[in-house]
């Protein structure tokens, strides 16, 4: 019902956050994806987490490709500027981005196809760069926009209405393991209770935040043979952890059992409570969290939650030494521009 | 035969092994002659190699100032024997080879019409107390320095302040290299004085131009001119921009308080990255570039196009080599013309800039930013490898102080607290040029999405015929806009009234401006028009309808500049004669004066038939 504009009355009684928003603030356009897609569930749990966060929407900037995914961006938050950018290619336009302005919160949306497809090359470089940002795959194994081809992350042996895969899947979690990304997380769509704290979890981490977001295609990959769809991973998935963010505001009160529970302070003073639901599971073990993926996929479990977090970790601009007095899109002549004295010198040493 | 005599007007070519550390000797070489107030044209024509492959350095010595390749070689210094018959065969007759007589050379080696001027560099070297071999195999390149400078009649104490400052603050090396130039200078002075008539002259003709190669001024220009991101992929002949860049932010662009740096260069994965991330940080309101070559460009192709549609300030700068594929990518040419042109797919056009020589390429470094973000467009500066990889003498680099970046139409949050109407895509002056807003600016007006697809002026996804057309035809129209703001043409007028035109840009222009005074020696009359810069001014159109035949001077193939010409200003084919240049090296005044002269007789002689 994508002609139908949504009405902005809402209920007196509705909730507002600490900068005096409600959710529906948090809002965009009217989605144009399908009745009932994984991927307006990933963008009505990105309105909750920003809301929940009392975030300033115009102090984010949501990026993206090409895909279905890549539309999502304008469902939301339609008070930030958005950028639907080049298949594949979100990471070095949001990189750019960055570089820019190293002040606002990026969010890049991105697909399986444009992820793991055509733009793996970017989305591995994106990592390794430690740029900061929370890079969500909305990931359903097919390209929905030109009518349900495997994408690279559907599983061997999956089956669609007309084929069934031969290739090996693409493992972005794993990847986004090995590359160094410094929160790694998967999820399903279909689980905004676990969704939404693992994106404000994301949002509060200063590095390169992957998440990996199961997000079934209720058009073309939700039949039984998929592994990708809302029957399929809500059976087999295993959630390692339960996590829940608490900002710099809020006050710790519930006491958990010792060893239970862990809670990880971030950057910004907020901390990571994480309720382990696997007690061997060490999320800041990036090797054992990676043979424990290969281990359970093996098992045929969707392993899911908090996988790895570096809390002390790196991002692009401490990298460069880039200066924190303004961002670079701020500076002006007489920061940039050495003057023609200067350039008298130059000229002298090449003579 | 008579030996060749002659002073300050001669071409000294250097042939040398890859890696052996000869192009900081014959660097030298070229700056004693400079500073002796002689003009040198200084050209490397070496391979895609890093260690073995032949390698050489050709000087022009020209007391007129010509700063084009000339052709033909007066004397060589023969340093590699796997050269050596291409080498001596390229010697002018009575024209003089240097080389290493440590072992003898057979005489059939040699010719009879050459003067030959051995020097036992490596028995020399060996006298160096105290080296290692491969500080000894450095070092006889500073001999044959010090025997040339005995040759060539150099001012001793030009070579020794030149010594001086290459080494500054390492005394050892100073004295070292001082020794290795009076091992070699005396050598000659005492076993081949008088065999050269070839001499440098103290003159007054370089003034306060500057040694420079275009790679490193426009880098510079980038500094100056505000660039604070640079995301590039390393590809020759583009990588020394970045690496200039690089440098002279190191130099002049740390913040002194907080020692952190107001700048960001990141080496991208591929082209593709890098231009990604100068349109994003473009997106973002930074002054942000690339620098890379005709590959690079035909990988960014889907980025241009949507840096076109969405109205997304950068520049990239394209130092031309031979194409298509790898093609020679150690070799100059100026084939990209047309990819850029119109790259990406669609309905594109771009605008272009042409420097002339590293002064130019200084100066449209720096004026690219503005016309980015004035235009909102992709502007391409449009280098070649004979200009950017070669120390050129050309005027001193420029800086009015009073200047201020022209950030072009930003919607501040001011202006949107004030209530404007705001639409990203919306032409409110009348000069096709929208307003933008930058990310961040305001918490409930001035946000809008960007995208590649089809949008109406406020930035709305559109596919509604009438949306599309306004918006492409705006496009069109901001052409029009660019057409005021880039570089004029420059015209030269004949000293006589003619019918002859020539139109030429980039680094054409040196062999140019002696080809011209050359044919006016001899009579023959063009005017000139050097074209800037893309889309081209009216005058480009008026100065060939004024002509009956317009010579388009080209290093490519397929007269990209002509068919560009034709296309765009309407103009009839047949006014036009291509001179093409496309072998890989840099055009010369001889080719030039050639093809032209011939030309023109041959029109004549079926006029007066």
């Amino acid at each position: 019902m994508t002609y139908i504009a949504k009405p902005k009355l809402h209920h007196k009684a509705i909730a507002v956050n600490a900068l005096g928003f409600t959710h529906r603030d948090y809002e965009g356009r009217i989605s144009t994806l399908c009745a009932g897609c994984g991927h307006d569930s990933i963008s009505a749990a990105l309105i909750q987490a920003c809301f929940e966060l009392s975030i300033e929407p115009h102090r984010v900037a949501k990026l993206s490709g090409i895909g279905c995914s890549s539309k999502t961006p304008d469902y939301f938050l339609g008070q930030s500027h958005g950028f639907n950018s080049v298949h594949g290619r979100m990471p070095s336009v949001l990189t750019g981005a960055n570089l820019a302005n190293r002040d606002l919160i990026y969010l890049g949306v991105s697909g399986d196809g444009d992820s793991a497809s055509i733009g793996l090359g970017q989305f591995a470089h994106c990592l390794r760069r430690g740029v900061n940002m929370v890079y969500i795959c909305e990931n359903n194994g097919v390209y929905g926009l030109t009518k349900g081809q495997f994408s690279a992350t559907a599983d061997k042996g999956s089956r669609s209405k007309t084929a069934v895969n031969s290739d090996s899947p693409i493992d972005l979690v794993s990847m986004a393991l090995v590359l160094g990304a410094s929160f790694v997380a998967r999820s399903f769509s279909g689980d905004k209770k676990q969704l939404v704290p693992l994106l404000k979890a994301a949002i509060a981490h200063r590095g390169s935040a992957i998440l990996d977001v199961i997000s079934p295609c209720i058009q073309f990959n939700n039949n039984p043979q998929s592994t990708k769809s809302y029957d399929y991973v809500r059976a087999h998935d295993e959630a390692v952890n339960a996590v829940d963010l608490i900002e710099p505001r809020e006050e710790i009160t519930v006491d958990y059992a010792p060893g239970t529970v862990e809670e990880v302070r971030q950057h910004d003073g907020s901390v990571i409570r994480l309720a382990k639901l696997h007690p061997d599971y060490d999320p800041h073990d990036r090797v054992a969290a990676i043979s424990y993926l290969q281990e359970r996929h093996r098992a045929g479990e969707i392993v899911t939650g908090l996988l790895y977090l570096d809390p002390e970790a790196k991002d692009l601009h401490d990298n460069l030494g880039t200066t924190a007095k303004a961002p670079l899109n701020q500076l002006g002549e007489k920061d940039l521009c050495p003057g023609s004295k200067t350039l008298e010198k130059i000229n002298a040493r090449y003579r | 035969m008579q030996p060749l005599a002659a002073t300050n007007d001669f071409v000294v070519k250097f042939a040398n092994i890859n890696g052996s550390g000869s192009a900081s000797a014959n660097e030298l070489f070229a700056r004693c002659i400079l500073r002796m107030g002689v003009p040198v044209a200084s050209r490397n024509i070496f391979p895609s190699n890093i260690q073995g492959l032949p390698t050489w350095y050709e000087v022009r010595v020209s007391g007129e100032g010509w700063l084009g390749r000339r052709g033909g070689v007066d004397m060589m210094v023969a340093m590699n024997p796997q050269t050596w018959d291409k080498d001596m065969a390229e010697v002018e007759p009575g024209g003089y080879v240097v080389y290493d007589s440590t072992k003898p050379m057979p005489v059939s080696r040699f010719r009879e019409d050459v003067t030959v001027l051995g020097v036992p560099l490596t028995l020399l070297s060996n006298t160096l107390e105290g080296t290692l071999p491969r500080e000894r195999q450095l070092l006889k390149n500073i001999i044959y320095l010090g025997a040339l400078s005995s040759l060539l009649d150099f001012d001793p104490a030009v070579v020794e302040g030149l010594i001086g400052n290459q080494f500054k603050g390492k005394d050892k090396l100073i004295a070292l290299n001082m020794k290795a130039i009076k091992l070699g200078h005396d050598y000659a002075a005492e076993h081949l004085a008088g065999k050269c008539q070839l001499k440098v002259e103290n003159a007054d003709m370089v003034g306060d131009r500057i040694f420079i190669g275009g790679n490193d001024a426009a880098g510079l220009g980038a500094v100056y001119g505000g660039a604070t991101v640079c995301a590039w992929y390393p590809i020759t002949p583009s990588t020394s921009v970045a690496e200039s860049f690089s440098k002279h932010c190191k130099a002049l662009r740390v913040d002194p308080e907080s020692g952190q740096n107001n700048f960001a260069i990141v080496q991208a994965e591929d082209e593709i990255a890098a231009i990604g991330m100068v349109i994003g940080a473009g997106w973002n309101g930074a002054r942000s570039f690339t620098a890379t070559s005709g590959p690079g460009i035909s990988l960014m192709q889907e980025f241009f196009g949507l840096a076109y549609s969405a109205e997304i300030p950068a520049v990239i700068i394209d130092i031309q080599r031979g194409g298509p594929s790898t093609g020679m990518p150690t070799r100059t040419q100026q084939s990209d013309i047309l990819s850029v042109a119109y790259a990406s797919h669609g309905d594109t056009k771009h605008v272009m800039l042409f420097p002339e020589d590293p002064h130019e390429s200084f100066e449209f470094a720096a004026q690219a930013f503005d016309l980015a973000e004035r235009l909102q467009t992709p502007i391409f500066v449009m280098m070649d490898l004979d200009i950017g990889m070669n120390d050129w003498l050309c005027k001193p680099l420029h800086w009015d102080d009073s200047r201020k970046y022209d950030r072009g139409k930003i919607m501040t949050r001011e202006m949107l607290e004030a209530g404007t109407e705001f639409g990203r895509y919306l032409d409110v002056d009348g000069d096709a040029v929208p307003f933008r807003t930058l990310p961040g600016v305001h918490p409930t007006k001035g946000a809008y999405f960007t995208r590649g697809s089809s949008h109406d002026a406020y930035a709305r996804y559109s596919e509604e015929g009438s949306v599309y057309i306004d918006i492409t035809q705006r496009l069109l129209r901001k052409f029009e806009t660019a057409k005021t703001l880039v570089p004029a043409p420059v015209l030269r007028p004949a000293k006589a009234p003619t019918r002859w035109g020539a139109i030429y840009f980039g680094s054409s222009s040196v062999a140019m401006d002696e080809a011209m005074e050359t044919l006016e020696e001899h009579g023959l009359h063009l005017d000139t028009l050097r074209v800037r810069a893309f889309p081209f001014a009216d005058e480009v159109a008026e100065f060939v309808r004024a002509h009956d035949q317009v010579f388009v001077v080209e290093q490519n193939r397929d007269a990209q500049l002509q068919k560009l010409l034709i296309t765009e200003c309407g103009l009839e084919p047949s006014r036009f004669v291509s001179l093409l240049h496309y072998d890989g090296t840099p055009i010369t005044a001889r080719y030039i004066t050639g093809m032209i002269a011939g030309r023109m007789a041959t029109i004549r002689k079926d006029a007066a038939e």
